[in-house]
């Protein structure tokens, strides 16, 4: 697999403060890859690094083959930035900064930019001064996806968009993947992610915490499980990688042939002995529910994040 | 809750976040007219040499029309000519500036949206700002009244040329206040005030220059720079007129909350006019950006330069009987222009001081770099192909071409100017324009300061470039009347500059300057590149 972003062990601090703490980023040519972590984990900074715009203390950081410090300008031409705070010359108008960004690349599709302004609703002429958050987001967006490039990083790109332009941004970025190109999706909307993301990088105070595919990531942590038996599962506690069990026993009062009530979580990889024993009971209903990417997300964005042993799922 | 709710907490705010301006603003102009005031009771002690100045001044239409109608030969008067009208200009000026940034930038930028959604009425950010405004005067007012009282002249004449001033401050304050509503723009909002304000002079000035009889000397009437000088301070002391500036201070204040009420925050009762949907094809570098930003704002300083430089190529020939026969102020101008011929030394120091401002617009520009750094504007442009060096080249083009135009302006108005009223426009011309340009490689070394810190230590680029500009203008100004030691007056790009026109050209001077700037302006580029951007 070829990378367009290489970052291993990565390392920042502004005076006492440490930005990157030792940061790995992957992503392989041709992929969208997911960025998470709370506020202040040192996603931006790792861009603007990714950028050159920010020289690292320590660590590598290769880009699209290059260096992103020496290389910086010959790699530009390759990719595409939107900017979590988008600041617009407030005297140019949206279709003037798009054209200007463009050529400050080195070219732009001009009839993708128009489909991109009509998809997105933009109004080319209004000044930049008048136009809101969102729409100064859209202006960005269509710059940098009416551009030719191989690379896009975007950094909180849809945090101004209404429910509608995210959609349309979805599909905008469906086909930016289906086209081979590479985006580096730097998001706090998990739903986003996990529609348009094969692989997720979770970053907590300028480390990674965690990184591979959603269905890999899952496998990591656990299920819930409710089930209704016709009689009570024999010694269910003593497996390992069950959690939270809650048994309601109903075989005295034997209402309608329900013996046991189970609730209970399970380490994913520990799911098929407990499913047996389920089984055995007399499986009456099951509901399984695998975990979610904002169960996922808050496990590891919670102050000590993995190392803490139960900690609510 | 009122339209006034919470005016107290965010006038405490505003005045809090003016506490440095805002006080420098009104010492500023209270202590210009006080000490033109103490310098002419001292340069002028006889009757005999005030009256020689005053049939100086008071015969001249192009003396009258810069300054303002002159009313008998007492020190007062003659203050009140030198620097009335001029305060009551800048009085306008500091009343836009206040008001503008406490009501439309404060929108613009969208604190007043943070500020409109908590228990605050919706009138009371500009009650604020016309509030503080009016303060301001207030205090000016009664501070130049006070000072001129305090160095001995009479003081029913201090207190009626500082209210004059005040007054008509006020009345900008109200003109702001109503611009504000009309331009979504904070820039823009200034830019129409500035106007009405400049329009003032210039209807105070075509009144004056009628001298004391005909014509269009009623124009005085129909300027609030001109009520100033109707109030005749320490020549009868018109204090009725002053009705005239707070009543239509008072008009225009309930016009701008009539208006306020009747439009949405954030918009202008203005259209904004919608622009091109596609860019021009120049538009494609950082150098295009910055002109794009800059042209309207370079054009208003070329203008004033061209005005300026006029002004002062007007008075040149009759500079000997406005200086009157004392020998202090003539010897100070010798000085300040290095020669002995009064009317070169006077251009020559007036092509100084014009210098100073060309080096004022070229660090504006090289600062907004900054600016545009710390906004975030320079992420997009850096994020595509261009590199740093050739963002930052973009800005100190503009600013170093720009800092020529402003003075070549200058020597153009000044040329032909004088030119003109000596029927040697021929000669002229080219003399007082080259003497402005001899500046600009003092203007380039002043700027690369500017330069060098903005990529050496971005965080206080701002402040040194600043200080840098007003200690160049510190030793320039004062270091040959003070009579500084040399190697401090060296210290100023400004003083290597040869002494035109009349003066000697030194080459080799010249070529140092823009080694210097070269230099420095290298260092800063060098440091841009290997420092982090944010």
């Amino acid at each position: 697999m070829t990378e367009a972003i290489a970052v291993s062990a990565l390392r920042k601090s502004y005076g006492k403060t440490v930005a990157l703490d030792g940061l790995d980023l992957s992503v392989a040519e041709g992929e969208v890859h997911g960025f998470l972590g709370p506020n202040g984990a040192g996603k931006t900074t790792t861009i603007r690094v990714l950028l050159g715009l920010l020289h690292a203390d320590g660590g590598t950081a290769r880009l699209l083959g290059g260096d992103p410090w020496d290389d910086a300008t010959a790699l530009h031409r390759r990719l595409a930035y939107v900017p979590g705070d988008v600041t617009l010359w407030p005297n140019l108008t949206g279709g003037e900064v798009i054209d200007l960004l463009g050529r400050l690349r080195g070219g732009m599709d001009a009839k993708r930019r128009a489909s991109l302004l009509e998809r997105f609703d933009l109004d080319p002429t209004k000044k930049a001064r008048a136009y809101s958050k969102g729409n100064r987001q859209k202006v960005a967006l269509i710059a940098a996806l009416a551009s030719d490039v191989e690379l896009l990083i975007l950094d909180e790109p849809t945090s101004g968009l209404d429910p509608l332009m995210e959609a349309t941004f979805r599909e905008c970025i469906e086909e930016e993947a289906g086209g081979g190109r590479t985006v580096l999706l730097s998001s706090h909307i998990l739903s986003e992610v996990e529609a348009l993301c094969e692989r997720v990088t979770i970053i907590r105070a300028g480390r990674t915490v965690e990184s591979g595919t959603l269905a890999e990531m899952r496998h990591l942590t656990r299920t819930s499980i409710a089930a209704d038996l016709a009689r009570k599962p024999a010694d269910l506690g003593a497996l390992p990688g069950v959690h939270d069990l809650d048994v309601q026993d109903f075989t005295r009062s034997g209402a309608g042939g329900l013996g046991a009530r189970v609730r209970c979580e399970v380490d994913s990889d520990k799911l098929d002995e407990v499913l047996r024993r389920l089984a055995d009971a007399g499986v009456l209903s099951l509901v399984s529910q695998p975990p979610t990417l904002e169960e996922l997300f808050l496990r590891h964005y919670a102050a000590g994040g993995l190392a803490v042993e139960g900690a609510p799922v | 809750m009122t339209s006034l709710t919470g005016s107290l907490p965010l006038a405490e705010l505003a005045a809090r976040r003016d506490r440095i301006m805002l006080p420098a603003w009104i010492y500023v102009l209270a202590v210009l007219m006080v000490s033109t005031g103490y310098s002419f009771k001292k340069l002028y002690k006889t009757p005999q040499s005030r009256e020689a100045v005053y049939s100086g001044i008071v015969h001249d239409p192009t003396v009258l029309a810069l300054g303002g109608p002159l009313y008998g030969s007492s020190v007062g008067a003659l203050t009140v000519y030198k620097y009335g009208a001029i305060s009551a200009l800048a009085a306008g000026l500091m009343s836009i500036f206040i008001v503008i940034r406490h009501t439309r930038a404060d929108e613009e930028s969208g604190r007043l949206e943070l500020i409109g959604s908590t228990a605050v009425g919706r009138r009371a950010p500009l009650a604020v700002g016309v509030l503080l405004g009016a303060a301001a005067n207030c205090v000016l007012a009664l501070l130049m009244g006070a000072g001129l009282a305090a160095i001995g002249l009479p003081a029913g004449g201090a207190f009626a040329i500082g209210l004059a001033v005040g007054t008509c401050g006020l009345v900008f304050v109200g003109v702001a206040a109503v611009t504000a509503q009309l331009s979504a723009s904070a820039r823009g909002a200034r830019a129409i005030a500035i106007c009405v304000l400049a329009a003032s002079y210039l209807v105070m000035s075509a009144g004056a220059a009628a001298g004391s009889h005909g014509g269009t000397r009623w124009l005085l009437w129909a300027s609030p720079i001109g009520w100033a000088t109707q109030v005749q301070a320490f020549a009868g002391d018109r204090w009725a007129v002053l009705v005239l500036p707070v009543a239509c201070a008072v008009v225009v204040t309930v016009i701008a909350a009539l208006l306020a009420a009747r439009r949405d925050l954030g918009t202008g009762l203005l259209p904004d006019r919608p622009g091109p949907a596609t860019a021009s094809a120049w538009l494609r570098s950082p150098l295009a950006i910055v002109w794009r930003q800059q042209r309207a704002g370079l054009a208003g300083w070329a203008v004033g330069a061209l005005v300026a430089g006029a002004a002062f190529g007007s008075i040149a020939g009759n500079i000997g009987s406005l200086l009157g026969s004392g020998t202090g102020l003539r010897s100070a101008v010798a000085r300040l222009g290095g020669q002995s011929g009064l009317t070169d030394a006077y251009l020559a120091a007036t092509m100084g001081i014009m210098g100073l401002v060309a080096a004022g617009y070229a660090i504006s520009v090289v600062l907004r770099l900054r600016s545009d750094e710390t906004a975030g504007r320079a992420d997009p442009v850096l994020a595509a192909a261009v590199g740093r060096v050739r963002w930052a080249a973009g800005s100190l083009t503009v600013a170093a071409a720009g800092a020529a135009v402003v003075l070549a302006a200058t020597g153009l108005g000044a040329g032909i100017s004088y030119g003109l009223r000596g029927g040697d426009t021929g000669t002229q011309l080219p003399r007082l324009l080259g003497a402005a340009l001899a500046q600009w490689p003092a203007v380039l070394a002043v700027t690369a300061v500017a330069v060098a810190v903005f990529g050496l230590l971005p965080g206080s680029s701002v402040a040194v470039g600043w200080t840098a500009l007003g200690a160049a203008a510190v030793v320039t100004l004062l270091g040959p009347t003070l009579r500084l030691a040399q190697w401090i007056q060296d210290i100023s790009p400004f003083t290597h500059v040869p002494k035109l026109p009349g003066g000697t050209v030194s080459a080799a001077a010249l070529a140092w300057l823009c080694v210097a700037a070269l230099a420095l302006g290298a260092a800063g580029l060098a440091g841009l590149r290997r420092r982090d951007i944010g």
